[in-house]
């Protein structure tokens, strides 16, 4: 689970510009995404994906960076959500003047409190006793949220509305185009201040923690309270990422605080690779895309998703990040390109086969949920019978061939690989 | 003077298995005391005991005059007692460097402050550096611990337990496994980081033993039965019969 920044050189500090350049580029394609992709769909998507950034690397401030395994992270968010709402209410109504885009503060100041009184009970132990305490209290808030309907509305939740503030410079965030710029500026802010709290002591020790909680003690650190002040940064960050989807979508309810946000904050983290810093981020991008793009098309996205974290967690327990990563040997002995052709290769037979089960899966669905008289289906704009004999045959087909190539592929990547990555002779020090 | 480690009637038991059966020793402030014995005599058990890692059953614990017993690990290693371990216990995907910064951070007050960039607090990392070039780590420096060899692993416990500057340094065979000239390459350092320290130290090998301790304590099943110079351990006859006689019976 190597950092994605390397320590920093012990005299000199690094360069200024190769420190920032990262973030500039960050800041540069905040920017520019909006002019690429500037559908209203497109608008959505990314700003769900900025608040779902946030809230995964949050949650990556306990996994991945902790050692803490929770099951309960969404109370932060679903609270800091509640707050913000209520916050955007009371601004409507006068009861004092605060801009709305900082509204987040509050969410994540609730996200805090909450983390605080949790965390001094929850933190005492890592590993099952915290998970399973992450577990109850995550259902106590969702079931609460239903009894406390004054703050939370019920089963409707509560909504509000953002343009009701003190306008910024005549922009009263009304615009799709507005909110995606706050999300953008809010996300920029508190990307960089997760990464910061990494290279602090504090977030070093959570490292330390994580790695070895014993000996950890044995060098004047206790366990507990490092995890405690993970737990408290990681509740903050989280509510302010509820915030910012209470900015969004001007409503929160229940759904926000259960155990199925929580469950969905642990698959992006996990998909994206919660081993570096940058993979809750994959991860946010890839299942918001997936959640958007998918949705449009099937009604069973979300069996797809389970699949992609399944076999995240069979075959690339790194993540997505770490299947990236891997090739960074190969990159500096600059030979990725000779993986290319070998990766087009297997990758065609690859998608023959996912292809197949995806259209298998597909007209299991129809079969079994469509009406009986309506046997037509259509996939990709291919109309066909779903309980015609050839269609099955097809999707058989290319699901068993894609497989059986794929397979007779695959010696000739592990080939490729190899070379790729077979360090010269001399053994210059590629090992960092 | 307070002695900088005193134990007085210590006493540990696993359920109804005495361990340490009432230890009464006194190590002096800037003494080399080994604690030698056979496997299983308890010297391990003894320095967990000592650390925090372990409860006490019995008796008690006194680092420079102040009861310690029962303290957990982080209050006895703020008190000044750093210790290393015989099964090597290091952070393994943490870079040798990191491995040794987490030893500094704490003694260099830092505690669990989340507004110092530890990448850009120039004395912490000169420091590391240095330990680093001590223990002979230099070009391994950026790579994760988990990954090194066993006798640089060794190596870099030791550093760990060096780093902060404790005045009270224990040491669980810190030359176990190794070879002749890694031990001699760890002697040498064990040497260069204790000056003007209190180190305790278990180590089996008999020659490092009588070159480097200014004490030698002789534990045998649970108890202390000698406490002297190696000259006069050297010519106990009762250390010769009880410790050499209950290492045949290995
Ligand atoms: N946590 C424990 N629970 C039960 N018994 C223990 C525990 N720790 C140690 N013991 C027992 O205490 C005895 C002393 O163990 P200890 O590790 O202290 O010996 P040692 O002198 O360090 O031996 P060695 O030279 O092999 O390192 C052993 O018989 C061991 O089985
Ligand atoms: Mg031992």
């Amino acid at each position: 689970m190597s950092e994605i920044t390397k320590t920093a050189a012990p005299t000199a500090s690094r360069p200024i510009l190769k420190t920032l350049t990262p973030w500039i580029g960050f800041l540069v394609l905040l920017l520019v995404l909006p002019n690429i992709f500037s559908s209203n769909a497109g608008l959505y998507t990314m700003n769900l994906m900025g608040i779902f950034v946030i809230f995964a690397l949050s949650y990556n401030m306990l996994l991945g960076q902790g050692g803490m395994l929770s099951f309960g992270h969404a109370v932060y968010f679903g609270l800091g959500g509640f707050m913000s709402v209520h916050f955007m209410n009371y601004i409507e109504e006068g009861l004092f003047t605060f801009p709305m885009y900082l509204v987040p503060v509050f969410g994540g100041l609730i996200g805090l409190v909450f983390a605080i009184i949790i965390g001094s009970f929850s933190t005492r132990r890592a590993g099952t006793v915290f998970a399973m305490i992450s577990l109850g209290v995550g259902e106590l808030m969702a079931s609460s949220s239903l009894i406390f309907v004054a703050f939370f509305g019920g089963e409707e939740g509560v909504s509000g509305d953002r343009t009701t503030g003190p306008e910024l410079m005549g922009i009263d965030f009304g615009k799709d185009i507005h909110i995606y710029y706050l999300i953008a500026a809010w996300v920029f802010v508190t990307v960089a201040l997760m990464y910061l709290f990494s290279r602090t002591p504090a977030g070093r020790m959570a490292n330390a923690v994580r790695d070895n909680a014993e000996r950890a003690e044995f060098v004047g650190y206790s366990q507990r309270k490092v995890r405690f002040v993970s737990f408290c940064m990681s509740g903050f960050f989280a509510g302010i990422a509820g915030g910012l989807f209470a900015l969004n979508f001007e409503i929160v309810t229940e759904e926000n605080l259960n155990a199925l946000t929580s469950g969905v904050v642990l698959l992006m983290a996990y998909i994206g690779g919660v081993g570096f810093f940058i993979g809750p981020i994959i991860g946010a991008v890839v299942f918001t895309l997936l959640q958007s793009i998918l949705s449009n098309y099937t009604d069973i996205w979300q069996l797809y998703v389970g699949v992609l974290f399944v076999l995240t967690v069979m075959y690339v327990p790194q993540g997505l990040t770490g299947i990236i990563m891997m090739h960074t040997t190969a990159w500096r002995l600059k030979r990725v390109g000779g993986l290319i052709v070998p990766y087009i290769r297997i990758g065609i037979p690859a998608l023959a086969m996912m292809a197949g089960i995806a259209a298998f899966l597909e007209a299991i669905h129809h079969v079994r949920t469509a009406s009986e008289d309506d046997v037509m289906m259509s996939l990709i704009g291919i109309e066909f019978d779903s309980h015609a004999l050839v269609p099955w045959i097809i999707i058989f087909a290319l699901a068993i061939i894609g497989g059986v190539v794929t397979k007779l592929q695959y010696p000739q990547l592990k080939d490729a690989w190899e070379t790729a990555n077979k360090l010269p002779a001399s053994g210059e020090g590629v090992g960092s | 003077m307070t002695a900088a480690i005193e134990l007085k009637g210590l006493y540990k038991s696993f359920g109804p298995t005495a361990i340490i059966r009432g230890v009464d020793l006194a190590i002096e402030k800037g003494e080399r005391h080994a604690i030698i014995g056979p496997n299983g005599a308890g010297k391990s058990t003894l320095f967990h005991l000592i650390s925090g890692r372990y409860s006490v059953s019995g008796g008690g614990v006194f680092l420079h005059g102040e009861n310690i017993s029962n303290l957990p690990p982080y209050e006895i290693y703020r008190k000044g007692l750093s210790r290393s371990f015989q099964v090597t216990n290091i952070f393994p995907n943490m870079s040798v460097f990191e491995n040794v910064r987490c030893g500094l951070m704490w003694a260099k007050d830092y505690k669990y402050s989340f507004w110092h960039l530890v990448d850009r607090e120039r004395e912490l990392n000169e420091k590391t550096a240095q330990v680093i070039e001590e223990i002979g780590l230099t070009s391994r420096m950026k790579i994760p611990a988990g990954v090194l060899t066993y006798a640089e692993q060794r190596a870099l416990e030791i550093g760990i337990a060096a780093a902060g500057g404790a005045d009270v340094i224990m040491l669980d065979e810190p030359t176990a496994g190794m070879s002749h000239s890694e031990t001699d390459q760890a002697i040498e350092l064990i040497r260069k980081i204790t000056v003007g320290k209190t180190l305790v130290m278990v180590e089996h090998d008999m020659g490092v033993v009588f070159d480097l301790a200014d004490r030698i304590s002789v534990l045998v099943y649970g108890e202390i039965i000698a406490s002297d110079t190696p000259e006069n351990i050297r010519n106990s006859k009762a250390v010769q019969e009880a410790y050499l006689g209950a290492e045949a019976e290995d």
